[in-house]
This record gives C-alpha cells, structure tokens and sequence, in this order.
C-alpha cells in the first residue's frame, strides 16, 4: 500500500471535529465548539495541547506492577517512597484509581483489575488481573476492595476477597450508604437498606 | 402504542454515554428488552439493579422495534449484591434467564416464582431449595419438564427415590431395587415431589445439594451447552452456598 495523499485542510478539520465527537461527553455539536475554540486560540491552547498529548503518547505505558497508566515506567505512585506499601487498594479500573488519587485520601498503592466480572461482556475470573494481585501480597497487611456498589461490582468483591482467603491479609471494602451532601428523601431504597444496615454507634 | 407491565430487572448493556438496552422480564410481556434512557446516570442507577421489582411502561410505534422504557421501582433488590451468595445465585438467575427464555413468549407463572425467590433471597430465610425448586420450574418452561409426580416403572406415587437421568423421569426406590441400572439413576430429594406448604422444614443441605445436582444435570444437557458463562456462574453461586456443582 502506498502512502495516502496529504488530505486538504478543510478535511483535515472534518477529521479533527469528528474524532473529538468520539470522547466521553462530546457530541458532533459540542465537538465543533470545542475545536472552535482551539482554533481561536491557537497558540495559547492548540499548539500546547497537541505539544502535550504528542508526549503524552510517546511515553503513555501501562505499570507492569499495578496496571495505572503514566508516562513513567513503573508507574508515580509505585515508586512513591511516601506511599506505605503494606495498604493496597483493588480498584476496577484506571478512571477509579485516579478518582481515589484526586481525593489523595489513599496513603497506600493501587492496584487495577482491569473490569469486573461480568457475564453479559463475557468477562470471566481468567480476565482480570488477580494472578498478579496475589502475586504482589507480600509485606501487605491490607486489601481495601475499592469496587462499585453494584451487582457485577460486588460479585467481583466477593470473587476476590474468596481468592484471598488464605493469605495473612486484612481484606476491607469501601462502607456504602447515605453519600455526603444526600438526603433522606432523595434516597433509593437499597442504598437507605444498606445504610440502615451498616449504622454505627454515634 | 403504550404498553404497561409489572416486570423484574434482568440484564442491562450499556448503549450510548448514559442510556442502556435493559432486559426485562415482565408478568405480561415476557422477556422484553427496552432502551431506557438515562440508565447509567447517577440516578436511575440503583433502579436498574438486576432482580429490582418495577412498573414498566413501554412506548414503540411497531411491537418488532426495540421499545422505549420508563420506570419505577416497586421493590428493591440492590442489598442481594452486598451478600456472596445471593449475590453469586443472582448474577447467575439473571443471566440464565436473559439468554435462555425466549422472547414475546409471556410465562406470568415463572415470573411469579422468580419474584417470589427474590423475595425469600431478600428477607434472608431459606432459599437454596426454592432456588432448586425455580430451576426445576424453568426447565419446565424451556420444554425440558421433569416428571417427578409418578414412578415411570410402576405407576406408583410413593417411595419415590430417583429420576432417569435421560428421560426425566421418576423412579421408586422398589422399582429400581436390584437393577443393573439404578447405579446412573440421579437421587431425588424428597422436597422436590413435594408441594412447598406454610411451617415445612427446610431441606437441609445435603437434599439441596441432591436437588442442585439434579437440576443441574439437565441444565448441563439442554440449557448450558450454549451458555457456558451461565454455567460458569451457576458453579461460583454453588460454591457460594457452600455446595459442588
């Protein structure tokens, strides 16, 4: 195959507003804003975002130890000497660890599943990232289970604290219930059950 | 066209950034699947947890187009996700339903039953049997009915002890004593020939465990051949309750 024509201008904007129309949250509209607004401000913010994700995709690598992504190969937060590596943090995905991470209320490293367990995406045990969990244990004293708080989320909380079993660990999960900010009445019911059901002593 | 239905929440794929294709299954309509907009936004969420009991209103111009669904909870299941094994014995029914029952085919009985497990799942009494006795009923359903009410040597109604593991059918511990055959005949529990009737024990484990495997058999046969995730989750949910599969 040979090397395609360079595309004109006007397709090369096509392309650029269709592929933004692919992200989360961005529709053909939204996506011609967006692009709009970068081209008006070319300098200030064009040049440097292509600058930024030109890099970003050189170096972007997956951490061999806890599956996060980053431009550093084992990962920031692996390397971390500040981080106490007896605490572990099993989360589904790379967008659940950086939304713990955002919070910075983890004091201990993370490790990434890679999904849940389901069965309607044909995801088994087999293709998430437990072997390799197990195989990190050592000198950690806790596993907190970072998952959702739905069924596929805590079928896989339940599948993973089984496979724990056996090593001398402490295996946690997130408590679920009356978030912060929410209100009684605004409540479904199996959050307000499951509150109710993990009150504490006040 | 408006349909209206009492339905339970089986499956949910996730379509677009926030809606998602839910499966139902309705007392009226049978296994519907309906895009129900919203479905992954924060607050429909929890109202699309699978075994969740809902009124469903499905709006679609043609009965052969996906329908449009909006609904609300009538009762919530979302706590059987916090146990191991209602929560494994749930991502199973679910599944097997979804994938096995056949669509537009209404059966208002199995949908009962399934609500009526999920009720028992929920309110933490004995439910390993009634899960035992629902397989029995879906097999049913499927086409694949076992007979368990008469000895298919003898004729007769008591002493039942076995079923065939070809037919279905039962058989007396008398008719098979002595026979070259009867070591490949499946136990049978006795709660199975059994009507379930107000202040009945329990059946302890090992009948549960008699009737998990007898199910299973011809779920292996008829139902699981095709679905092999569905098999898969059966063992996780048996092995949840502390039974083999």
């Amino acid at each position: 195959m040979g090397a395609e024509p360079a595309k004109p201008a006007a397709d090369a904007l096509e392309v650029a507003q269709a592929l933004l129309a692919r992200l989360p949250g961005l529709g053909p509209r939204s996506a011609r804003r967006a692009l709009l607004h970068l081209l008006k401000h070319r300098e200030r913010l064009l040049a440097p975002l292509v600058e930024a994700l030109a890099r970003v995709d050189a170096a972007l690598a997956r951490c061999p130890v806890c599956g996060n992504l980053d431009v550093t190969t084992p990962c920031r937060i692996c390397t971390d000497p500040k981080r106490d590596p007896a605490l572990l943090c099993v989360v589904a995905d790379v967008a659940d660890l950086w939304a713990l991470e955002r919070a910075r209320l983890f004091p201990g490293r993370f490790h990434v599943l890679g999904g849940l367990l389901s069965a309607l995406d044909g995801v088994g045990p087999e293709d998430l990232a437990i072997a390799p969990l197990l195989a990190r244990l050592d000198g950690v004293s806790e596993v907190v289970l970072a998952l959702a708080a739905t069924l596929e989320g805590q079928t896989t909380a339940h599948h993973v604290a089984a496979r724990l079993q056996g090593y001398p660990v402490r295996v946690s999960q997130l408590a679920h219930g009356v978030p912060v900010g929410g209100e009684l009445d605004h409540l479904d019911e199996g959050t307000l059950a499951q509150a109710l059901r993990l009150r504490r002593p006040l | 066209m408006e349909r209206h239905d009492a339905a339970l929440v089986l499956t949910l794929l996730p379509h677009g950034e926030h809606g998602a294709v839910v499966r139902f299954l309705g007392l009226r309509e049978g296994l519907v699947a309906a895009y129900v907009h919203g479905a992954r936004s924060r607050a429909r969420r929890a109202d699309l947890a699978p075994g969740n009991r809902v009124r469903l209103v499905l709006r679609g111009r043609l009965r052969e187009r996906l329908p449009t669904a909006t609904l609300e909870v009538e009762a919530s299941r979302a706590l059987l996700a916090f146990d191991p094994a209602p929560a494994a014995a749930l991502a199973y029914l679910v599944e097997l339903l979804a994938g096995a029952l056949p669509e537009g085919e209404p059966d208002p009985a199995l949908a009962e039953r399934f609500d009526a497990l999920l009720d028992r799942m929920t309110g933490g009494g004995d439910w390993p049997a009634a899960m035992v006795r629902f397989e029995r009923d879906l097999l049913s359903a499927l086409g694949f009915g076992l007979d368990l009410g008469v000895c298919a040597l003898s004729g007769r109604r008591d002493g039942l002890a076995f079923v065939s593991p070809r037919s279905g059918r039962a058989v007396s511990a008398a008719a098979a004593e002595g026979q070259p055959w009867a070591r490949r005949l499946l136990p049978l529990p006795g709660f199975l020939c059994e009507a379930e009737a107000e202040g009945m024990p329990a059946p302890d484990a090992e009948a549960c465990a008699a009737g998990f495997a007898l199910t299973g058999h011809f779920l292996a046969r008829h139902v699981f051949p095709e679905r092999p995730r569905a098999e898969a989750l059966r063992r996780e949910a048996l092995a949840r309750m502390g039974l083999s599969a």
